[in-house]
């Protein structure tokens, strides 16, 4: 590869958020006529390294180079100027208008604005490269899949020779990624760079040159996938073990609590998001869910709170208290509460499901007991005294009870936020992402905590993202990949790679092995 | 019959004018994704500032010269009006104040600006108290000579001032804007998508700005049309009546469409007065048929929102204030 040009070269790319290093020192070379895919965790950096070069954001150290000479990218603009494109991965072309004007969309170009122009340049394009797409379609009537295909060729309509993808699968099907990647070699064919991003290995090596592989921010290296199995691409990306050195228990007394079987959910979109999951939650014991976000957590969690309708399977709870088994899927979110089984949801905005913001902590204590009395006004007694009592026991750092819990720090709102949820004293705890975004310290409050629960007889089910706090903190983990378990292995005699691989794995792979 | 029938045409019409300068003006704001309330008031204003310029003009003492006559009090009212639309601008763009509250707030503020400076100007005439510019009216009201010539056909649609043909004229060119160039198109993404907007180079800030203040400007003209034209230079305090209102009604009749609200502010305006030819009304059943063109769009709306066509939905981001960082 080396008699062809270099397209753009990153060196020492550094990049931080407040306290937290994006990129440290990254170096990146990608070749005109080259797919390069850069692999690498949730949270690794990928998708920060690019916006660096699509202009989004702008590096604290380091030089980029365009085609030998170096260039600082401000906007979005600039690197469209440079003939960089980028294809973001939540894209939103505007509904109501067709594809033709979606391509246009903000360009200033000479002459009359003249639509049937527009669309035999688009046809051309098309044609070109094998898009399948009518210009004269409106957005809302297309799938996901001919949307992105606009935003491809919106990019390619406005000239550019360097394309970045950001995770362009994770919303198409089987079918639509092969059509995508033979689109894409059509295109490295005709002399462009392409840089893909993603985290699934048998993409990379199907579909890209040389890969290049980031961890937590480093840059590790940059191999060719002609030498590469994916063995060697999840050692890379995943890293060796870390001790972490979290307190866990052998569990005691484990008895089933909950059994799903072979639950299956479509979302909106016609995606099947849950596949053929069955699994048992037992009591006594820390059942950890590993899986690249998106593949199908959010969507477990909230069919076993009731929030998620499911097209088919069941859900069996197993009360302690009465010994009968009960059927949750026919139940509504507030009866499956009342059965102890207890979601402490925290997406990406932490305050999302969970608590009210502008509320006080006692006021967020009654959002779950608002119902218990019987006049028509509310009684704050109870709650104010296990507002204190958490804020004790738990060491939240706050000016006071009534403080609104949006001005508290991260930490300290997923302790409270976990903390109501232990006080109801639970049989079943959900809890996912609980660490996101906090400090070490506060972390291992909350891992403390849920091991504490486990001790207790609790069924604690925990969602992360970092492997080793799993396998550190878990009995059991069970890996998703796209909506299905691809495994289900005791913790405390598996590897990082083993379970980078499930994660990572798809079914076509896995059936070569 | 066919007589009454032709009066009622005109007359709609003449009623419809105010309402198509005010939904024009709404809907080209509401394309840019404000949710402008504040029209009511807008047009109040349009009104009182074409009587303040008039009267001045009038009470110069110079010799008046027709063409003044009618543009110093279009530039007032233009102006304005898309002052006030600039206060809003200011308050939701800028200041990302609640849009709604804002629209409100303006409407209630346009209407006491208009009567505080009614009350002083009619003070300042003495006479009765009442103000009347009838020579700049007259100059409003010229018609086309020969359209009492033409017949029924002329009396029925040529016998108007100009301000009616130019309601309609602004009407068309505001759909071809929207429809048929770049400007138009990179407005109605800034009122559905402003992130995506964004992302392809378009200024969202500038975009907002220029269509509310347009908008504002275009609906003003609404307000000069009453008092200088239908009144024939005559201020009385609230005589512009729920006129705003229903020229926000009848955006969402005309489907967010210019084009559609010629027809809807001819059937609005007809449907406004439709009471004084039915014979034999009560006061009180007065007050029902008026209440019809909001009977009308409350029946589109429920339509609407059944068939649930893309097209014919408001903007998406209607209401919304625009974060970048928010994305």
């Amino acid at each position: 590869m080396a008699e062809k040009p270099v397209a753009i070269e990153l060196k020492n790319i550094t990049k931080h958020f407040g306290s937290v290093v994006a990129n440290h020192q990254v170096c990146l070379k990608v070749h005109e006529g080259e797919i390069l895919s850069i692999l690498g965790e949730n949270g690794s950096g990928k998708t920060t390294l690019m916006n660096m070069i699509a202009g989004i954001y702008y590096p604290d150290e380091g030089q980029i180079f365009v085609k030998g000479e170096e260039v600082s990218i401000r906007s979005p603009k600039d690197a469209f100027d440079l003939k960089i494109g980028m294809i973001h991965q939540h894209f939103k072309p505007v509904d109501v208008l067709s594809a033709a004007e979606n391509i246009v969309l903000g360009l200033k170009e000479k002459g009359r604005y003249d639509l049937g122009r527009v669309t035999e340049e688009v046809r051309r394009i098309s044609a070109k490269y094998n898009f399948e797409i009518d210009p004269t379609k409106k957005v809302y009537e297309m799938s996901v899949s001919e949307k992105q295909t606009i935003e491809i060729i919106k990019v390619l309509y406005r000239g550019a020779e360097v394309l970045i993808l950001d995770e362009p699968t994770a919303v198409l099907t089987p079918q639509e990624t092969q059509k995508l990647f033979a689109i894409l070699r059509n295109m490295r064919d005709d002399g462009k760079a392409i840089i893909i991003i993603t985290h699934k290995l048998n993409e990379v090596l199907s579909l890209a040159d040389r890969v290049a592989v980031l961890r937590k921010g480093e840059y590790v290296d940059t191999i060719e996938t002609a030498g590469a199995n994916e063995a060697i691409l999840a050692e890379m990306m995943v890293g060796k073990k870390v001790a972490l050195n979290i307190a866990r228990s052998e569990p005691k007394n484990t008895q089933d609590r909950l059994t799903v079987h072979s639950i299956n959910c479509i979302n909106r979109e016609g995606v099947k998001v849950l596949n053929d999951i069955s699994f048992t939650a037992r009591a006594g014991e820390i059942l950890g869910i590993a899986g690249i976000a998106g593949s199908g957590q959010r969507e477990l969690l909230e069919t076993i709170a009731g929030l998620q309708y499911i097209n088919s399977g069941e859900i069996v709870y197993h009360d302690p208290k009465t010994g009968k088994d009960e059927d949750l899927c026919h139940k509504t979110p507030m009866q499956i509460r009342e059965l102890g089984v207890r979601l402490s949801f925290v997406p990406e905005d932490r305050l999302g499901m969970g608590l009210v913001g502008n509320m006080d902590i006692v006021d967020n204590m009654m959002l779950r007991s608002y119902q218990k009395g019987h006049s028509m006004f509310l009684k704050r007694k109870d709650p104010r005294t296990l507002a204190q009592s958490i804020i004790e026991q738990l060491e939240v750092v706050t000016p006071s009870a009534a403080t609104p819990v949006r001005r508290l720090s991260g930490g300290n709102v997923q302790k409270v936020l976990v903390g109501r949820e232990i006080a109801a004293s639970p049989t079943v705890i959900m809890a996912a992402y609980p660490a996101r975004g906090l400090d070490i310290n506060s972390s291992y409050t909350i891992y403390n905590l849920l091991s504490q629960q486990k001790e207790n007889g609790v069924a604690v089910i925990f969602v992360g993202e970092d492997l080793d706090v799993l396998i550190e903190l878990c009995d059991r983990i069970l890996v998703l990949n796209s909506g299905r378990i691809t495994g289900i292995v005791d913790a405390r005699h598996v590897t990082k790679e083993e379970i980078g691989l499930l994660m990572t794995k798809t079914e076509e792979s896995a059936a070569n092995e | 019959m066919i007589d009454i029938i032709a009066t009622f045409v005109k007359q709609a019409i003449i009623q419809g004018v105010p309402l198509l300068y005010g939904s024009t003006g709404e809907i080209i704001t509401e394309k840019s994704g404000n949710l402008n309330l504040g029209i009511p008031g807008i047009m109040y204003i349009g009104g009182i500032s074409s009587v303040i310029g008039a009267y001045f003009y009038e009470s110069s003492g110079v010799e008046l010269n027709p063409v003044l006559c009618v543009l110093i009090p279009l530039f007032c009212a233009f102006f304005g009006s898309m002052l006030m639309a600039l206060i809003y601008s200011f308050l939701t763009i800028t200041l990302r104040a609640n849009q709604n509250v804002t629209g409100l707030a303006l409407t209630t503020f346009g209407v006491g600006v208009g009567n505080f400076f009614g009350g002083s100007l009619s003070s300042l005439f003495g006479e009765g108290g009442s103000i009347s510019l009838i020579r700049t009216g007259e100059c409003f009201k010229a018609t086309l000579p020969f359209a009492d010539k033409l017949g029924l056909f002329g009396k029925t649609f040529l016998s108007f001032g100009f301000l009616a043909y130019l309601s309609i004229i602004i009407a068309l060119v505001a759909s071809w804007v929207l429809n048929h160039t770049r400007v138009g198109l990179n407005l109605r993404a800034v009122g559905e998508n402003p992130a995506t907007a964004d992302a392809a180079g378009i200024n969202v800030t500038r975009y907002k700005y220029l269509a509310t203040c347009i908008g504002g400007g275009i609906a003003g003209l609404g307000g000069l049309y009453f008092i200088m034209d239908y009144i024939g230079g005559a201020w009385t305090n609230g005589g512009f009546g729920d006129r705003g209102w229903l020229a926000i009604a009848l955006v969402i009749f005309a489907l967010w469409k210019p084009k559609h609200s010629i027809l809807g502010s001819i059937l609005f305006g007809g449907l406004y007065i439709v009471y004084l030819y039915i014979p034999g009304l009560s006061r009180s059943s007065q007050e029902i048929f008026k209440m019809l063109p909001y009977v009308v769009t409350i029946v589109v709306l429920v339509i609407m929102s059944i068939r649930k066509r893309h097209e014919n939905q408001p903007p998406a981001s209607l209401g919304l204030s625009y974060f970048r960082e928010e994305r």
